[in-house]
């Protein structure tokens, strides 16, 4: 049940790990998509913290096109629609999100990503 | 019997076994839902503005549950598989984690507008290898830094724990202070045996003046606090706060999603059962 809304906001935690580590990239992923109840105020508040080109980045790779590349200004219906699908109705069910920084793998089982470290690797 | 966090790791004392008698348990789910509303009312978040909250230790789902049927958003985090197999199985809506807190969390700055924890800090106070980064000051460090960076600014984080000594106490305050946090310790019916409940209420930013630690609760009995909460849970179930889902997933809720994921043309939605969860292939 890793939605993008999350992914967005996970860099790795590996020990030392600390530039250019996000977003994770995905690799062999499956998808499912579920619906959500769509609730624009919380995308409004949410906005602030997106990093936009990671979203659309990742948006695009599993195959959803809909968002436009520069974040807009005005926030209408159809787009906040849009923002809703991509963040909360996209779910990665099985996979590999890789780090572009140490390349730590972090595998998505059964929905849920597995951020366990080895011993080394915490800090 | 001794407390669970002495008898074994998190991950295989809550095993698939003792998952799904946690879970089931009635008296257990009740008590959790009671905590779980009274650290949503000590994080005091401003109302009427939705809120992305991180539920630590988030186990099966019980804590969760409640953020759902309050219209949250949230993430859950839990270092224990066949807890999380169950949370999937009662199909809460929050995204899930397998993740040790003691390890600390990648979140980028200011993601959650809060954070909670229903009885799991206590399981941080115990060394599981000699290795240095299992220590618990290591481990409680690491936590408390990344979780103060996870947040956003002002924000709270609200932990019901079952602490053991006053030691445990200082070591975790003094640990979540030098990680930035303000606040302090709140304890509810500090004169009853039994109805005794200890919270750690953690503030982001706010400074000392804006962000006052809140006071407890009074009194001796137990009674009072449940049919307080039983009363609130009523009322909150009663109101259809900004069209919310039902908040026991019963076999009609489950029916209806199921239809609604049939109408999306999904493939592997399995046939209606007895079972009231969604099946899934193993976890892990
Ligand atoms: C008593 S249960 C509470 C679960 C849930 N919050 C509730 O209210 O029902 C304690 C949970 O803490 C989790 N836990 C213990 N140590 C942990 C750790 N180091 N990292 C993540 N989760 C941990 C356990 O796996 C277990 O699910
Ligand atoms: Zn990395």
């Amino acid at each position: 049940m890793v939605r993008l809304i999350t992914h967005n906001l996970l860099a790795c935690h590996v020990k030392g790990c600390n530039t250019n580590n996000f977003p994770l990239e995905f690799r062999d992923v499956q998808i499912e998509l579920r619906e959500a109840e769509f609730n624009p105020e919380f995308l409004k508040g949410f906005m602030p913290k997106i990093e936009w080109k990671a979203l659309v980045d990742a948006a695009r790779q599993l195959g959803d096109t809909s968002l436009p590349l520069e974040q807009p200004e005005m926030l209408d219906d159809d787009f906040l629609k849009n923002l809703h699908h991509v963040l909360l109705e996209i779910h990665v069910e099985e996979g590999i999100m890789t780090c572009p920084n140490c390349k730590h793998d972090y595998p998505v089982l059964n929905g849920i990503p597995n951020m366990l470290l080895a011993e080394h690797e915490i800090g | 019997m001794s407390r669970p966090e002495l008898q074994a790791p998190p991950e295989i004392y809550y095993g698939d076994t003792e998952a799904k008698k946690y879970t089931q348990n009635t008296r257990n789910q009740q008590i959790q839902a009671n905590m779980t509303y009274r650290v949503l009312e000590l994080l005091n978040l401003p109302p009427d503005e939705p809120a992305f909250l991180l539920d630590i230790g988030c186990g099966s789902g019980l804590s969760g549950e409640i953020l759902d049927e309050e219209g949250y958003i949230w993430t859950g985090v839990d270092i224990a598989p066949s807890m999380l197999e169950v949370a999937l199985e009662r199909e809460v809506e929050g995204d899930l984690f397998l993740q040790d807190i003691g390890q600390g969390f990648g979140f980028r700055p200011g993601s959650f507008d809060g954070a909670i924890s229903i009885s799991v800090l206590q399981w941080l106070l115990n060394a599981e290898t000699s290795h240095p980064t299992s220590s618990p000051p290591h481990r409680l460090n690491r936590f408390f830094t990344t979780l103060h960076s996870a947040l956003r600014n002002p924000s709270r984080a609200v932990f019901q724990f079952y602490p053991s000594s006053d030691d445990q106490i200082q070591l975790i305050t003094s640990t979540a202070q030098k990680a930035g946090f303000g606040g302090g310790i709140v304890v509810d019916y500090p004169n009853s045996k039994k109805a005794k409940k200890v919270f750690l209420c953690l503030f982001v930013g706010g400074g000392g003046t804006q962000q006052q630690v809140p006071t407890g609760l009074q009194g001796e009995e137990e009674d009072d606090s449940r049919v307080r909460f039983e009363r609130r849970r009523d009322r909150e179930r009663g109101k259809t706060k900004k069209g919310k889902r039902k908040s026991v997933k019963d076999r009609d809720w489950i029916l209806k999603k199921k239809e609604l994921y049939r109408k999306r043309g999904k493939e592997d939605v399995p046939l209606d059962s007895k079972y009231t969860g969604r099946r899934r292939k193993a976890v892990f």
